[in-house]
């Protein structure tokens, strides 16, 4: 008798894959501008880094949201009690108010309909357990976010079929993907219980167009199934086109309150838009009552912690301070998504055409050695180990096409971003570039000498630049 | 027709874990917490309201708590003394926690377990709760359709957290007012042998709920050969290690196995949290501490799906990194919960009422089977909506913790002040004066000088619902206290 169980024994957590692999290098080797100039930059990390002065602000002006006051009176105590699973009323408020504010007001959400949890992460796994019985299925365009083998999978026994997207036509979700999935999936004797589509794209970075959601309410409407749109990086659309939430497409083709809406469910956080993975703030949006009910049940395996849940309560309903941080915060991720594009066009190096996210779909098709994924895994070690940057390689991400990268820009600093930039540019120009990568050296060299100079003077200043960080 | 069709489609779209009740919550017991939501307790605004007992929680050093709040600034990430630190923590998301959460957790588990043993920080895992870490333990130690002994009485969310989502079953062991509710080797060998599924381990709650006993040193060491012999694995849930109270000792798994030189230790695993012994339920603080390396490896990745807020990492590292703080407020607490306990106890001394000899937890184990109509679940149901309705205390029926004799309920006492115990025990005292004078009348009529309290208890209850297994905890569903609910 196998002393634990098959859960542990397995590996359907998913950790095995090299895009955890590259995390493993960063952290024994991790890059840092005085400390470790020559370690790896951790380009594989999807955290928006931004915008935190905007929220340290607020903090500074509001000391008593930030001391757990109401009206001059500690109010821990009563905080440190509050268990219930139903949540901070004013916390679901300032979130469904939040998240309409994500879509323009052009949608309004309904506070009863929110479920919280412990983070996406949790968000995801309850809904697949209040929706698929081990063994069900659930289709995903592929690529997609490698944490969904975990989240979706593991403990739960549902399985994901791949909805096969190609570079063809931009990696856009078409009708016949869609059947050719469900098809597979029915080869395969599995049940088929929905479809789950991350809106904005991880790892694409594109907003998905309102063909393609028409396409999928059709979709789940003609099969009778379920439809979960994660809108984690809704928060991160920078530039047209926007973002068209499915909740929109639903009140457009007036389907709201049928069945179909019943079925289709939002998935939210605030790790990605306000940049506070560390909080664990996930939350389920769902037009079904039963789901509602039982996904809140759930939720009591990873409630959101209380204190979290009043401070963040304080900062969404403060409408001054949402309408301004999403509007620089856009305007943020947009001037350092540039950076990066063009920091890849000086090394010969395209990227597929997005407009949200915190990463950019680099297209190294044209550095493999062969068209396949072990040129693919070389290429990318090649990169891990000798320029020094931990990307993620697209097989992690099931794409089905080699070559492909996905790259973070909004966890680290402008002068970061350039290190890495120049990096990659003397390693995509081959070895002839060895006596620059010389002088390179010794002007990066001087170059730190004059930061921390620079460092230890600024250090008498309150005020930092955003990008500094 | 056609809405029925519907509705069964629908259930069909779900899950069958959504669809079905295996959350528990759809008990007859709901009716305590309905009729406190409905009418609750408040020495002004409604002092004829519910009076909330059924709820297991540390209410009695919450001042010492939020005095080190104010006082500490600096362990808030969100304050001009911390803001510096804000973003720093609100990016961490590293499911080994911060060091120095780990580190501080460690010291305070050895702390509340008077130093004897030394637990190691990198084998502290988080999870959501007690709740999170019970589930996930099953997820790492069973299989669907495999099963963990448990002693009866036991805390009624086990069934929902061990089984809904694991698909693990639990196979009771059944424990006597006869000696106690001492859980004996005999009994433990025969719900092992008579079990109907295969049996992974054992999960012992000590200091226990619904008792408040603890178990002795020989008891643990007999628990530990059990198991070990028998190559499953022991859980050893200690949430309520720091609620012993007067001369009550609490000796941890941790402890007895130092004493046991050929254990097999990848079988012993420890829940935790700091919800009971802190009072702090609300900051969802669980820990997994096992001495299993790959029960630790896998069971950290598992916590993902419910990592501690990193904003509360840090206040608690702060605050237990603070040994003055914690020697004090353990030792405040302590004695305000020996206090609140003789108060109760004594009470109940003078009206009669029996309850079980114990020196830890949040309650008590209060013996009512004097007063049941017939000795059996219907009875004890009947007294308790009586109990709940009439007298206006939610307290948790005994049937509802999978005791194995009708008549026992569970009384908490740490989640109010004084007053609110004094009323109590005022509205008891006039039930029981109820029942006597009831009782004397019948006893003049039957001629007959003879106290008793039993059979002339009649209960004209229409509603005779027959108990179901399974009820919701007094955990997450539970509405605020109206305390809370006005300052929130």
């Amino acid at each position: 008798m196998g002393l634990l169980s098959r859960k542990v024994t397995c590996n359907a957590h998913g950790q095995d894959s090299s895009y955890f692999l590259g995390w493993e290098e960063y952290e024994k080797n991790p890059y840092d501008n005085i400390k470790n100039p020559d370690g790896i930059i951790q380009m594989g990390l999807a955290e928006n880094q931004l915008s935190f002065d905007l929220i340290e602000a607020w903090l500074v002006k509001n000391p008593e949201a930030a001391n757990f006051e109401r009206e001059g009176q500690s109010i821990f105590r009563e905080l440190a009690l509050f268990q219930d699973y139903h949540g901070l009323p004013s916390f679901k408020k300032a979130m469904a108010d939040f998240m309409s504010e994500n879509r323009g007001n052009r949608v309004s959400f309904d506070p009863r309909k929110l479920v919280l949890t412990a983070g996406a992460t949790s968000a995801n796994e309850t809904l697949m357990f209040c929706l698929a019985d081990p063994g069900d299925a659930f289709l995903l365009p592929t690529p997609y976010y490698p944490g969904f083998d975990r989240d979706l999978k593991w403990r739960t026994g549902a399985e994901i079929v791949p909805i096969q997207c190609t570079s063809a036509n931009g990696f856009r979700i078409t009708k016949s993907a869609l059947e050719e999935a469900y098809e597979q999936a029915q080869k395969l004797n599995l049940k088929v219980k929905g479809v789950l589509i991350t809106n904005p794209s991880n790892p694409l970075g594109t907003t998905t167009t309102r063909t393609e959601l028409n396409h999928l309410l059709d979709f789940v409407s003609r099969k009778n199934i379920h439809l979960i749109s994660d809108e984690i990086y809704s928060g991160t659309v920078f530039t047209s086109p926007g973002f068209i939430s499915v909740m929109e497409v639903l009140k457009e083709k007036k389907l709201e309150n049928t069945d179909v809406s019943k079925r289709v469910h939002i998935v939210y956080s605030l790790s990605k838009d306000l940049g506070l993975p560390g909080f664990r703030v996930g939350v389920i949006y769902s037009n079904d009552d039963i789901v509602v009910d039982a996904a809140t049940k759930m939720s009591s395996f990873g409630l959101i912690s209380s204190q979290t849940q009043y401070l963040l309560s304080a900062l969404l309903s403060d409408k001054n301070f949402t309408k301004n941080y999403l509007k620089e915060n856009q305007i943020r991720l947009k001037k350092r998504h540039m950076k990066l594009v063009s920091g890849l066009e000086a090394a010969g190096i395209k990227c597929l055409k997005s407009n949200a996210g915190l990463f950019c779909w680099v297209d190294m098709r044209h550095l493999l050695s062969s068209n396949t994924f072990e040129a693919e895994i070389e290429l990318w070690k090649k990169i891990v180990y000798e320029v020094k940057l931990n990307i993620s390689p697209g097989s992690s991400c099931h794409c089905n096409e080699p070559g492909w990268f996905r790259v973070c820009f909004a966890n680290m600093s402008e002068e970061t971003l350039k290190v890495a930039m120049n990096r990659l540019k003397m390693f995509v120009d081959g070895p002839s570039s060895s006596t620059r990568s010389q002088s390179e050296h010794q002007r990066l060299k001087s170059l730190r000498k004059m930061k921390v100079s620079n460092w230890v003077f600024r250090l008498s200043f309150q005020d930092r630049e955003p990008e500094e960080r | 027709m056609v809405a029925l069709t519907a509705e069964k489609q629908d259930h069909n779209l779900l899950s069958r874990m959504a669809a079905g009740d295996g959350h528990g919550e759809n008990s007859a017991y709901f009716d305590g917490w309905k009729a406190y939501e409905e009418n609750p307790f408040h020495p002004i605004d409604r002092p004829d309201g519910v009076i909330q007992m059924g709820l297991a929680e540390n209410q009695l050093c919450g001042d010492l708590m939020r005095k080190w709040v104010l006082e500490h600034p600096e362990a808030s990430i969100c304050t001009a003394e911390g803001v510096n630190q804000f973003s720093d923590i609100a990016i961490f998301q590293d499911y080994h926690g911060l060091p120095e959460f780990r580190q501080a957790v460690a010291k305070f588990m050895e702390k509340t377990r008077n130093n004897k043993v030394k637990f190691d920080p990198d084998r502290i895992v988080m999870s959501g709760g007690a709740t999170g870490a019970h589930e996930t333990v099953a997820f790492c130690l069973a299989n669907p359709g495999d099963g963990f002994l448990v002693p009866t009485p036991y805390y009624p969310g086990f069934d929902r957290d061990l089984r809904w989502r694991t698909g693990v079953n639990l196979v009771p062991v059944t424990c006597h007012s006869s000696n106690g509710f001492k859980i004996t080797v005999e009994a433990l060998d025969a719900a092992y042998e008579n079990a109907r599924v295969p049996v992974k381990g054992l999960l012992i709650t000590n200091p226990s709920n619904p008792l408040g006993t603890t178990l002795d040193r020989d008891c643990l060491k007999s628990l530990v050969k059990f198991t070990n012999d028998k190559g499953i694995h022991l859980i050893a849930d200690e949430i309520y290690a720091a609620t012993t109270f007067g001369e009550s000792e609490f000796i941890s798994v941790a402890e007895v196995i130092e004493e046991i030189p050929d254990c097999n230790r990848d079988l012993i695993h420890i829940v935790y949290s700091l919800s009971k012994d802190m009072g702090l339920p609300g900051l969802r603080i669980g820990i997994i501490y096992s001495y299993n390396n790959r029960v630790v490896q896998i069971a950290r990745k598992m916590s993902s799906f419910g990592l501690v807020s990193s904003q509360t990492q840090h206040l608690i590292a702060k605050m237990l990194s603070d040994k003055d703080f914690v020697d004090e407020f353990i030792r405040k607490s302590k004695l305000r919960l020996a206090e609140r306990h003789a108060e109760l106890t004594t009470g109940l001394d003078g009206l009669g009422i029996g309850w079980l000899k114990a020196g830890a937890g949040l309650f008590i184990w209060m013996d009512l089977r004097n007063l049941l109509k017939t000795a059996t679940f219907d009875s004890e149901m009947e007294l308790w909506r009586v109990i709940v309705h009439k007298v206006k205390l939610n307290v948790s029926p005994g049937g509802s913790c999978h005791c194995h004799e009708p008549g026992w309920f569970r009384v908490c006492f740490a989640n109010m002040d004084h007053q609110t115990m004094e009323t109590a025990l005022e509205r008891i005292r006039v039930f029981t004066s109820q029942i006597e004078e009831e009782s004397l009348k019948l006893t003049k009529q039957m001629a007959k000088k003879k106290k008793c309290w039993q059979s002339s208890l009649r209960l004209s209850f229409k509603d005779t619902r027959r108990f179901e297994e399974g009820f919701f905890s007094p955990h997450s569903p539970v509405p605020p206290s109206p305390l809370v609910r006005a300052q929130i």
